[in-house]
């Protein structure tokens, strides 16, 4: 369906490496996956003029270190989910007209700290006195809360949520650049230490350094650049909380599905469509949650589905083949990377490629389930 | 004091909450246009958008929604060894976080659904609305 000018990604790169990098300020991770993305797509520095990006350190700040000054800019940060938004604001902005090429950029130095903004805190803000006072500590201890109500609802088992550490491994083991690819196994999921109960450590998301960035444009000037385009189908955005205590459905993510519900209707699409998909996967309940949520399984049914090796190496949906955030990096906000991945697999060009990845979806999560964006990349125009 | 636990600093909308912890009392706010009760604070019904909103003592009965036992303790939460993080059911509807306290913190004694009732513990200037087991803490 191609109600509207069609747009693609034209650029994507990561920086040079990920993982553990002190020698690289969140600045400059921006501006090496910047440089990296504008030679993907042939272009030069000057051909941009649209900016995209989270604080911090800010669309101001990189545009300006690159030495640009785009006419469009879009700060939108709201968790790691936020890289998937700026494409879709992109996408609005070029059929708008406000911007012919943008540049989305993501680096965080999560690791190693360097020129990295301090966690927010603040004792008045509504988190702060309704959420902190009571020990959380970030992700780990606020992201996982919702579990133990799904596990008792509809009966999930610690060796199921253990399982997709374990086939999300599978991929990794493919993948040169993933920080960790040695096959694991059930067990020794589960005789990682407790970080939060229920999840032990091998069910929480790496920590590391990296970037990436991405070219999006208009579709009809796809014959100028040097890489296959991949077709911006189908976009959604949603919010839910700002706190996971006020979640309401412990269950499921209403964000995940209404992002995802405008994302398919824009692209026309249904799950059956779907050749390769990617859930932002900060812990490991977060792809049943992403699963059930965009449909392609009733609820309670992804950790059998996922246990029983359909999204694994040879099964039915491919999900998370870079790693994911469990074994391939996560800096912090992980969207970036999961894009970068779509886009591999759309393109053909994957260490761990997928036949026929012809559509690829991307679900984002922001927060604590607080935001989600979802993508539908193509090979082929609507 | 850079080592103690996390204090809420009170905002001109959240005050009667805070004011009423104090007292020993748990305070909701109530849309007097549809009914609904509410929680965290704020001057907006977020069911109707009605302004017209007040405050009443809730209860103090909840159940056991959900929680993590957390392994890496918050600033101040060194020496607890690992806790739970709760998120109650109040009777009246909302959901809060908090803390159980009067019972080990260990999957075992801690059920979902079980019955609770709120209780304060002094943080600071402030009374902190924690949860023990019902019927120990009235």
């Amino acid at each position: 369906m191609s109600r509207e000018r069609g747009v693609i990604i034209a650029g994507a790169a990561e920086t040079d490496a990920l993982g553990k990098l002190p020698d690289h300020s969140t600045l400059q991770l921006h501006i090496e996956g910047a440089v990296n993305a504008v030679a993907d797509a042939g272009l030069t520095m000057r051909d941009i003029d649209g900016i995209a990006t989270v604080n911090s350190p800010g669309p101001v700040q990189v545009a300006h270190a690159l030495g640009i000054t785009p006419a469009w800019m879009d700060g939108t940060a709201v968790g790691g989910t936020s890289f998937l938004l700026h494409v879709r604001h992109a996408a609005a902005a070029i059929r708008a007209g406000y911007a012919t090429t943008v540049l989305i950029t993501h680096g965080e130095s999560g690791r190693s700290r360097v020129g990295a903004a301090p966690w927010p805190r603040g004792g008045s803000s509504i988190p702060g006195q309704f959420e902190a006072p009571y020990g959380t500590t970030g992700p780990t201890s606020t992201f996982t809360i919702p579990l133990l109500r799904y596990m008792k609802e509809y009966g999930l088992t610690q060796e199921q949520l253990a399982y997709v550490a374990v086939a999300q491994r599978k991929w990794a083991a493919r993948n040169p650049r993933a920080m960790f690819r040695d096959l694991i196994t059930v067990e020794d999921v589960l005789a990682s230490r407790i970080v939060a109960y229920p999840f032990h450590l091998l069910e929480c998301c790496l920590v590391t350094d990296g970037g990436g960035a991405l070219i999006v444009t208009a579709a009809d000037r796809a014959a100028e650049f040097p890489k296959p385009p991949v077709h911006v189908l189908g976009t959604g955005e949603a919010m839910e909380t700002p706190m996971i205590s006020q979640m309401v459905d412990f269950t499921e993510s209403q964000a995940f599905r209404q992002a995802g519900q405008a994302a398919f209707a824009e692209a026309g699409i249904t799950t059956a469509d779907v050749r390769h998909m990617m859930i932002y996967d900060a812990f490991a309940h977060v792809p049943i949650y992403g699963l059930e949520a965009l449909g392609f399984v009733k609820k309670g049914e992804a950790g059998p589905f996922i246990a029983d090796g359909n999204t694994e190496p040879g099964g039915r949906l491919p999900l998370n083949t870079n790693g994911g955030g469990l074994s391939y990096t996560h800096t912090g906000m992980y969207g970036m990377f999961a894009i970068q991945e779509g886009v591999r697999q759309v393109r053909g060009e994957a260490a761990a490629q997928v036949p026929d990845a012809e559509i690829s979806v991307i679900l984002g999560n922001g927060g604590m389930f607080a935001t989600s964006g979802v993508l539908v990349l193509g090979r082929q125009a609507g | 004091m850079s080592m103690s636990k996390a204090v809420p600093e009170p905002t001109p909308e959240t005050r009667p909450f805070w004011d009423g912890c104090a007292r020993g009392e748990l305070m909701l706010q109530r849309c007097r246009a549809c009914g609904q009760p509410y929680f965290y604070p704020r001057p907006i019904c977020p069911a109707c958008g009605s302004t017209d909103v007040e405050w009443f003592t809730a209860s103090g009965q909840a159940t056991l929604y959900s929680y993590v036992i957390n392994h890496r303790p918050a600033r101040g939460f060194e020496d607890d060894g690992p806790y739970a993080i709760a998120v109650v059911e109040l009777a009246e509807g909302p959901r809060m976080m908090t803390n159980i306290v009067g019972i080990p913190n260990t999957p075992e004694d801690l059920v979902l659904d079980m019955a609770l009732q709120v209780t304060f513990e002094q943080r600071g200037d402030i009374s902190l609305p924690v949860f023990g087991p019902a019927g120990e803490n009235q």
